[in-house]
């Protein structure tokens, strides 16, 4: 009885805890366990009473694991909160240590501190705009935020211009603050984009994908048509090219770009480049 | 984290009764003796218990009807076509999802089966109004829209019950004073239609990538004059079932999140059924694996 009754357990639960090694770049499900390179030993919670006693159980190495998007923690326990693929980026201390988090595909963006994202103005109040991310709620940007902006000197924002900017301020509890300036008050690339160009909006995973370090879409792009293009971890690309119809093509082949395969875009490049 | 986790589960368990049940009795022809009429906190207690001795319960309680169900699961592939006639116990229709189809919504999932279809789409986290704020958690809204006309009683019901097994694996805590909407839109009923929102309300979230502690899948039973149960009935199987039972399991530990059911019905006959939907849930998440893998195979 015991055993078809394991058995059953197992195959109830489906998904028991798996090693966080060996599911990694597959897709995990909300609700799965995961276990860390330091428990893969011990079976995980469940195995804990057949765990031969060890005398050096105090002195184990211990790694450090950041948890980041798609997982949380639950006592010792690593869950995945969202479908996706689980991904993993050693740290530099080696031996399972690193970061852990899961790339999904969604549409909605969550405010991050540290994320240069495209916003609207949509209000001016006193000496703060109000700043459409895309996110639960607008960020606000304070006018002393940008580069050689005083009390006396205003920059010229005006409602419905673009912002490209930078959170400081992101947490859950809180309305987002955005900066257009750096730690050294330099604009570095922020502030407001200019008249022309296109904005237009696709997942977040394809602007994560497009902002990978080496990227070969964008490096194939640069070198069809002379182009500037700004990219907001929010999901909203900005595009412009020497005329509207080059700027629809670049804006249309990034849209693509999200369900192609290298070959098929390698097709579509080509065939881009002759005409 | 942890209020929300204490909640979350068997205490979450929602067992709605309807009131013609209690209404009728004294029209209604006596029932057998052996059967009772269950109602109320009765049921909820019943639930809960079925809930935690439910390994058992398979094995010890049917096995015969278990086995019938191994092998049968075996031959229904969730992709084959329907089963030409339906045996008369525990098969489930073919169901079929397609996810991402709408391109306004943060998440949208249609999910069939068999002739049952509902498309669903997903807001959120997103703005919310004041009055509807919650400052420690996300406001979640489920709005179901009949296939014609206005949504009446009936929608309002279900649409509380779907919000209810939502809020319970939905991880709302993470995204305070936002909400998240899930819209459904019945697209043709043909029997088992609370199961069949469940399951596409659950891939719509999923898709849009609200933060979850496990999925859900929703488990219709009937149960017919002759005591024998089948799952997910069409229309006219419920039609003329003596009891219709609908379950939402959550993907972990199979609990039950909701359950919502209609008629006459013994106490062993409700744990039959709760140990059958238990077990097509299996199929259910397989299902809901593979088609994810699916949807992520091209990134």
């Amino acid at each position: 009885m015991a055993e078809p009754a394991a058995h059953a357990a197992e195959s109830f639960a489906g998904c028991r805890a798996r090693a966080a090694r060996t599911v990694l770049d597959q897709v995990v499900l909300p609700g799965e366990e995961l276990l860390l390179p330091e428990q893969e030993d011990g079976e995980g919670p469940g195995g804990a009473g057949e765990r031969p006693l060890r005398l050096n159980a105090g002195a184990r190495p211990r790694v450090r694991v950041v948890c980041g998007p798609g997982l949380r923690r639950c006592g010792d326990r690593l869950l995945v909160t969202k479908c996706g693929r689980l991904r993993h980026k050693e740290a530099g201390g080696g031996g399972g240590s690193g970061v852990y988090w899961v790339d999904s595909q969604q549409k909605r963006y969550v405010p991050v501190k540290g994320d240069h994202v495209i916003g609207i103005v949509t209000a001016k109040s006193g000496d703060i705009f109000k700043v459409d991310v895309g996110g639960s709620e607008p960020a606000s940007l304070s006018y002393l935020a940008f580069e050689g902006a005083t009390k006396r000197n205003r920059p010229n924002v005006q409602i419905g211009d673009l912002i490209y900017g930078q959170f400081v301020v992101a947490n859950k509890d809180m309305e987002p603050e955005m900066v257009c300036i750096d730690s050294c008050g330099r604009a570095n690339g922020m502030g407001v984009i200019g008249q022309d160009g296109l904005l237009f909006k696709v997942t977040l995973g394809l602007v994560r994908k497009l902002l990978a370090p080496n990227c070969e879409i964008l490096q194939e792009v640069g070198k069809l048509y002379p182009l500037e293009i700004v990219f907001g971890m929010n999901g909203r690309i900005w595009v412009k090219a020497k005329t509207i119809q080059q700027t629809l093509i670049l804006a249309n082949v990034l849209e693509a770009c999200e369900h192609m395969t290298a070959d098929q875009r390698k097709q579509i490049f080509s065939r881009l480049a002759e005409s | 984290m942890a209020f929300l986790d204490s909640l979350g589960g068997s205490r979450r368990d929602q067992i709605v009764s309807k009131r013609r049940d209690t209404c009728g009795r004294g029209s209604r022809r006596a029932p057998h003796p052996s059967w009772r009429l269950l109602i109320g906190y009765a049921v909820c207690t019943q639930a809960r218990a079925s809930g935690r001795k439910r390994q058992s319960l398979l094995h010890v309680g049917s096995p015969a009807m278990e086995e019938s169900m191994q092998t049968e699961t075996k031959v229904r592939p969730e992709s084959g076509a329907e089963s030409g006639p339906r045996s008369p116990s525990c098969t489930l229709r073919h169901f079929a999802c397609e996810q991402n189809l709408l391109s306004r919504p943060d998440g949208s999932a249609s999910f069939l089966q068999g002739d049952t279809s509902v498309l669903a789409g997903v807001y959120g986290p997103a703005e919310v109004k004041v009055r509807k704020e919650i400052f420690n958690k996300a406001t979640l809204e489920v709005i179901l829209r009949p296939k014609i006309g206005l949504p009446g009683v009936a929608e309002k019901s279900r649409e509380r019950l779907i919000r209810n097994t939502c809020e319970a694996v939905v991880l709302g805590a993470l995204h305070p004073r936002t909400s998240i909407t899930v819209v459904l839109q019945v697209i043709s009923d043909a029997g088992s239609l609370l199961a069949c929102c469940l399951n596409a309300a659950c891939m719509a979230l999923v898709d849009a990538g609200v933060p979850m502690r496990a999925l859900f899948c929703g488990v219709t039973c009937a149960l017919d004059s002759d005591g024998t149960f089948m799952l997910d009935p069409t229309a006219k199987q419920e039609k003329e079932a003596r009891a219709v039972l609908t379950f939402a399991l959550d993907s972990v530990e199979r609990k039950l999140l909701m359950s919502t059911t209609k008629g006459l019905y013994s106490d062993a006959e409700l744990q039959q059924c709760l140990a059958a939907a238990q077990t097509a849930s299996q199929h259910v998440f397989r299902f809901y694996r593979e088609s994810l893998q699916r949807r992520y195979s091209k990134s």
